[in-house]
């Protein structure tokens, strides 16, 4: 600070010099006093590398003291041109790249865009295909484990970023046993190309009625019934906890309106106070054979909760987890269909035309949008980000705060860098 | 510092026949053959057997942190379902051996825009500041360096200055994250020194001395004896101490000076290597002091549940209390990583909040309650302590039972969302 100071003084100097060659007077009296709206401002860079920024996002604090006049977030670290890429690549090689963009529910991401491109085939009239029944559950199985290990990440996060460390190991213990889970089934841990056009992966295959099969859903069963009681114990030990309250409740409302005008998804939306999930309103693949229910937010007078703040945003995942619990039950009561795991699907080639599918990850929704002019390759990929539209409120919701209430709000948003750059 | 530790061990006046002269007489003597007794002279024994000791004081309280550190993580560890370090040596009880050989080796980076003497100075400021501390305390019956009569008062003023080291750190560095981190650091401090000077002055009203033997003398005898039950007024006096000086070392839930997830590291951001561990050993040693403090004042200091090991007879009452004060003060050592590991930590204003409106008001109030409790019992009597501890008793149980209400209400309509 004091090297800046010294820079303006010499800037100011040398602008009076200047002056003083030029035809007028110098008038060193006025031209001494610097021009500072903002006295105290301090402008602070905080990331790209920054422990909370949740990966390499990049925010241009104006701070008078710890208060935050202006929060401007910059993004583009992580671009990859998942989109240009996307251009030059068969619709089977790009699933690896939606792998990468939300990393921490890549199952959801392979699922969104197989979904897509499954919508877009089927516009051929003389091919008719159709997603085998195995596999529309065993997407929904893992795709709904998935969403449980993502809002995990999510709470452990959170919970590290307003100060407490321990939940975040818990969290990290059980998303380990998903993780394993994960593996069993398509070999990888974190970016795992499971999900097909038209299917799921048959290279590691859960035969029907095998023991591998049995083994697995065993190993599910046990995990749930593990997990269940535990959601409880999370909320005991971090919802509730009045601290965690005093910081997350009442900062950062977003009203319905502001969700919905930023274009705000997901659990962000349902914070607010919106009742709208794609699963139940507009249901793809199985959902509408499911049972569950979509939390909203709702006032909490006891802990001073209101619809909106960062609290409620981080509740509905708490409460969604339940809900995933539920769905995965149910599918375990059921017991996976037989049948084949892939459509019969020659070559992805979908016919000319445009379409623009949306589905429900756990950070909102996700949209494909794909212009096809009848070769195996993509004209155009629009990938729509729920953490990009989401991560735009975060100017606006940020303004007057503290610079603690940023860290609170980038929880509770629950943003990860991958989606929001692509 | 020897220097000051030497000379503090000369001063010793507490016991009337000085413990050296005593162990010299007593223990040392008998042990020298016959013809080297007649030349010994006890004088030089003593200055001998002082020097012997201020070393030891010297090599052992710095090996705390070292102890602290390990237990830190070890505790930590158990909480979270880990098992901690355990590669370097038996469980991993030398990784922080191994961590501080690390940092020892590693490079010493000045930023170069920084104010370079500032910067130099100021792990020092903290650590000597920090270790200074220990002088006053009396960890068992003749376990005190210097036996100042005002022992207690020395202590505020000396971890005072730590602040000063804090902004020196956090101002030379030439950093805004070290900066936000120094001056949170500043006015949390300065803040929290309020409640706890004003709780040290209910003990001091009740023993009428600064110096820290008196304060313990003064609670020999047993649990009933210590300060913390002496008056309910006290017992409040105690949580507040305890809770200020967790803001005081800058722990969670007042770690706001390093909180990692906000400002990265706070006023020591810019440190590496040996600087670095300068302020971390100095956090655990100023961790270990504050419990010792809150342990002298309040839970009766060295005079305590274990038996003394005088029973021993002869010399060995050097050890005096020392392993009862040990453990006490080890309690709340464990108390304060169990609070780091299980809450989330406050916003600034909330923090000050905390202070201003809640502690520094009840601290007020509990010097009013014990300065008339003092007038109606001007003397210590069984009975004096036994109304204490009934209306201790009873605000407790009424605290549970408003408390429980309250969680219960809190729990009934939370399912239906489920």
């Amino acid at each position: 600070m004091a090297r800046a100071a010294r820079n303006r003084r010499a800037q100011n100097t040398m602008e009076t010099a200047q002056q003083g060659n030029g035809t007028t007077p110098p008038d060193t009296e006025s031209k001494i006093i610097e021009l500072k709206p903002f006295a105290d401002e301090m402008v602070v860079n905080m990331g790209p590398q920054h422990p909370s920024t949740h990966g390499v996002l990049r925010l241009e604090l104006k701070l008078e003291g710890e208060v935050v006049r202006e929060a401007i977030p910059h993004i583009g670290y992580l671009h990859r041109c998942f989109e240009k890429h996307s251009e030059n690549l068969s619709y089977p090689q790009i699933i690896p790249f939606t792998d990468r963009m939300d990393y921490v529910a890549a199952m959801n991401q392979n699922w969104g865009f197989c979904l897509a491109v499954e919508q877009l085939l089927a516009m051929d009239e003389k091919r008719k295909f159709a997603v085998p029944e195995r596999a529309e559950y065993l997407r929904v199985l893992i795709c709904e484990l998935n969403r449980i290990a993502s809002h995990l990440l999510s709470f452990g996060t959170y919970g590290m970023d307003i100060g407490a460390f321990t939940p975040f190991l818990y969290a990290f213990r059980d998303r380990e046993r998903l993780l394993l889970l994960f593996e069993k089934v398509c070999g990888a841990r974190l970016t795992y190309n499971y999900i097909r056009i038209g299917g799921v992966s048959e290279l590691i295959p859960l035969e029907p009625g095998s023991v591998t099969e049995q083994n697995f859903l065993d190993e599910i069963e046990r995990f749930l019934d593990y997990f269940e009681p535990l959601i409880d114990e999370y909320n005991e030990l971090l919802t509730k906890n009045s601290i965690f309250g005093e910081r997350t409740t009442g900062v950062a409302v977003m009203s319905a309106e502001m969700a919905l005008s930023y274009g705000a998804t997901g659990p962000n939306l349902r914070g607010s106070g919106v009742d709208w999930d794609l699963r139940r309103d507009e249901p793809y693949s199985i959902y509408d054979r499911f049972d569950f229910d979509v939390p909203v937010a709702k006032d909490v007078p006891e802990l001073g909760a209101v619809v909106g703040d960062c609290w409620s945003r981080y509740k509905i995942r708490m409460d969604e987890m339940k809900e995933s619990v539920r769905i995965v039950r149910q599918i375990l009561a059921e017991g996976l269909p037989d049948g084949p795991v892939m459509a019969n699907l020659k070559a992805v080639r979908p016919p000319k035309g445009e379409v623009y599918f949306r589905s429900e990850a756990p950070r909102g929704e996700l949209g494909f949008y794909i212009i096809s002019d009848g070769t195996p390759k993509p004209v155009r990929l629009k990938g729509r980000s729920p953490c990009f539209s989401a991560l735009s409120a975060l100017r606006e919701l940020s303004r007057g705060l503290m610079v603690a209430d940023i860290i609170a709000i980038i929880g509770s948003i629950d943003i990860v860098m991958g989606e929001v750059d692509r | 510092m020897p220097d000051i530790l030497s000379q503090g061990f000369f001063v010793q006046d507490a016991a009337p026949r000085n413990w050296a002269e005593q162990f010299v007489r007593d223990v040392l003597m008998p042990m020298l053959p016959e013809s080297m007794a007649a030349h010994f002279s006890v004088e030089l024994g003593m200055v001998l057997v002082m020097l012997g000791c201020a070393g030891i004081f010297v090599a052992v309280v710095p090996l705390l942190p070292l102890v602290l550190v390990l237990a830190e993580r070890k505790v930590a560890a158990r909480f979270q379902n880990r098992t901690g370090p355990m590669r370097v040596g038996p469980w991993g009880l030398l990784q922080t051996l191994a961590d501080g050989v690390k940092l020892l080796f590693k490079e010493d980076y000045i930023p170069p825009q920084g104010d370079k003497l500032l910067f130099l100075l100021a792990p020092y400021v903290i650590f000597t500041c920090s270790f200074a501390v220990f002088a006053a305390i009396p960890f068992g019956q003749n376990i005190l360096v210097s036996n100042f009569n005002i022992g207690i008062f020395y202590i505020m003023a000396i971890s005072s200055v730590i602040v000063m080291g804090v902004i020196m750190a956090g101002w030379s560095s030439n950093s805004k994250w070290s900066l936000l981190g120094s001056l949170r650091s500043a006015a949390q401090i300065v803040s929290y020194e309020i409640p706890l000077g004003l709780s040290i002055l209910t003990v001091v009203m009740l023993v009428e001395s600064l110096s820290m033997e008196a304060i313990v003398a003064n609670q020999a005898g047993g649990i009933s004896d210590w300060l913390i039950f002496r008056t309910p007024f006290t017992f409040f006096a105690f949580f507040i101490f305890f809770i200020s000086s967790i803001a005081e070392v800058n722990r969670t839930p007042f770690d706001l000076p390093e909180a990692e997830s906000e400002i990265v590291a706070g006023f020591h951001t810019e440190y590496s290597g040996m600087r670095f561990a300068l302020f971390f050993i100095a956090e655990y040693a100023n961790m270990f002091a504050v419990s010792a403090i809150a342990v002298t004042l309040f839970l009766g200091g060295w005079e305590g549940i274990l038996p003394d090991l005088a029973v021993f007879g002869g010399g060995f009452d050097i050890l005096g209390g020392l392993p009862g004060f040990v453990i006490k003060t080890m309690g709340l050592v464990f108390l304060m990583m169990w609070l780091r590991w299980t809450l989330p930590r406050l916003r600034v204003d909330q923090l000050m909040n905390l202070c201003w409106k809640y502690f520094i008001p009840i601290a007020f109030f509990n010097i009013l309650g014990t300065g008339i409790w003092g007038l109606i019992f001007p003397e210590d009597t069984p009975l004096s302590t036994g109304i204490s501890i009934a209306i201790i008793s009873i605000g407790l149980v009424q605290a549970y039972v408003f408390v429980g209400r309250r969680l219960g209400q809190k729990s009934q309509p939370q399912p239906s969302s489920a």
